[in-house]
């Protein structure tokens, strides 16, 4: 699988709003986030901050810092989710899940930034922008919490092969399993469909989940990421 | 407490059982290493690696054998779940579905992994025969949904661990480690719907066994894990050990996998 370059060209010209939706489209964000999406669009024409680039570095703490990136967004988001009216007036089950997760990906984000700079240099806190998501609405939140998930689980399928340090290896698949016990949850209510939490959206026909590559994660990610992340030091 | 007691039948015959080694033996049976080895390659950074236990599980398996160990692995899930949908009535209903589709997972892993085996230029291994009543134990794992649900359970959160702990031997071959992690992650799809139908989170806290069976202790063991590349993670954020406990799940070696598996293989 060869990965494609991550250039500055290629960023600039994926922040036209009309690219960046197609993209959403294809890239199965899911219909909900991209309707947010064209709710938020209006915004589109205002300039996106670019003043500020972190580069996640080189080798496998350039993966880690991509790992501690992403882990930065999941947890943003569920914090703010637990301050927001559906979680305020969710079931009992989903308050739960949504208290586990916000949880979780605080730990995995926290423990990154700890591991990243006990060596090297872990990337600064991102800014990020949640104006498309409503956190009042069970289905925008629940429609971006699965698209977060599922994003995340073929972010570290992605990326493992990247790592050259067993540890790390492991590490990842210890916080993969447990993003996708996540997205099945997110799935299962999310819908009626007793085949949701592992639909053939996410697994293909021979049983394997979604892997992307980092620059096709940070593609989709970047709707939400409001600092410029620079990727080009990653394996590939 | 009859599922209880059931289970508690269940660990005394797996104790008092001696033909495990041999079952074993046949059912991984040694394939040629002919497939490189994985790479353990020296690090700039073994400053970060303080004391972690876990470390580096390279056993030394070719990724033959690697692949052979979660065929067979898969061939007990898809051989469980085809099993279970033949059974009149144990399935219905929403849960069929469910069931299906998981079913058909493990049955395209089946296929994918023999594919793999051939491709790196191995054999794949037979399937074993199972006997999912565990030498009688679960007379009816197939007319009773409480007890295919909690082996259920006890399976895919076992393979979630097993690939887990596996990953480290497959590094040498970055498209198979890909497949082999995109395997893991529906596993733990799988693990968390079985979970939650079941009625416990899709996550694992501490090493709580919620199968109901003494016996699946094994399958949790470790799971109260708090210690991540040699940082006690409790130490580094507010989030407490339970949240902590859950969210990272914690690989299983080859052999504490195969002394689970073992238990369903007939002699």
């Amino acid at each position: 699988m060869k990965l494609p370059k991550f250039t500055e060209s290629r960023v600039v010209a994926d922040r036209n709003p009309h690219n960046r939706r197609s993209f959403l489209r294809k890239s199965g964000l899911g219909l909900a986030a991209a309707g947010l999406f064209l709710a938020g669009c209006e915004d589109d024409d205002d300039p996106i901050m670019i003043d500020e680039t972190v580069n996640l570095g080189s080798g496998d703490v350039g993966v880690l810092n991509y790992a501690y990136a992403l882990e930065q967004l999941e947890a943003a988001f569920y914090a703010q989710v637990l301050q927001g009216g559906y979680f305020a007036s969710a079931s009992a089950e989903e308050k739960q899940i949504m208290t586990d997760l916000e949880a979780h990906e605080r730990a995995h984000a926290e423990f990154f930034e700890a591991a990243i700079s006990s060596v090297a240099t872990a990337i600064p806190a991102l800014g990020v922008d949640f104006s498309s998501i409503d956190f009042d609405s069970r289905s925008s939140v629940l429609g971006t919490a699965q698209a977060f998930e599922d994003l995340g689980v073929s972010a570290y399928n992605g990326a493992g092969r990247l790592l050259q340090n067993p540890d790390f290896l492991v590490i990842a698949g210890k916080i993969v399993s447990v993003e996708a016990r996540h997205a099945a949850a997110i799935r299962s209510i999310n819908s009626a469909s007793p085949r949701a939490f592992a639909s053939s959206e996410v697994v293909d026909s021979n049983g394997l989940d979604l892997a992307r590559t980092p620059s096709q994660v940070l593609n989709i990610a970047k709707t939400f990421i409001t600092t410029n992340i620079d990727a080009s030091g990653l394996p590939q | 407490m009859k599922f209880l007691h059931l289970f508690n039948e269940f660990e005394r015959g797996a104790n008092g059982s001696t033909p495990q080694l041999t079952t074993r033996r046949e059912a991984f049976g040694q394939i040629g290493r002919t497939v490189g080895k994985a790479a353990t390659v020296a690090l700039p950074l073994a400053a970060f690696l303080k004391s972690n236990p876990i470390a580096a599980q390279s056993s030394g398996d070719s990724i033959v054998d690697v692949l052979n160990f979660a065929l067979t692995l898969e061939y007990l899930e898809a051989e469980y779940y085809a099993m279970g949908l033949d059974s009149d009535g144990l399935l219905t209903g929403d849960l069929r579905e469910t069931i299906s589709l998981i079913g058909d997972h493990e049955a395209a892993h089946v296929e994918f992994l023999k594919s793999a085996i051939s491709g790196a230029g191995g054999d794949p291994v037979d399937k074993p025969d199972f006997d999912f009543t565990a030498g009688g134990n679960f007379n009816n794992v197939f007319s009773n949904q409480t007890i295919f649900l909690a082996l259920a359970q006890a399976f895919e959160d076992t393979g979630v661990r097993a690939y887990k702990g596996q990953a480290a031997n497959l590094m040498g071959n970055g498209a198979v480690l890909t497949a082999a992690l995109q395997i893991h992650s529906v596993e733990a799809r799988h693990a968390s719907e079985i979970r939650r139908i079941r009625g416990s989170k899709g996550w694992i806290t501490n090493a709580e066994n919620t199968t109901g069976a003494g016996a699946a202790d094994a399958v949790y063991m470790g799971e109260d894990n708090v210690m991540q590349l040699g940082f006690n993670v409790t130490t580094l954020t507010s989030v407490s050990r339970n949240h902590i406990t859950e969210a990272w799940d914690e690989p299983l070696s080859k052999q504490a996998v195969l002394d689970i598996a073992s238990l369903f293989i007939a002699d």
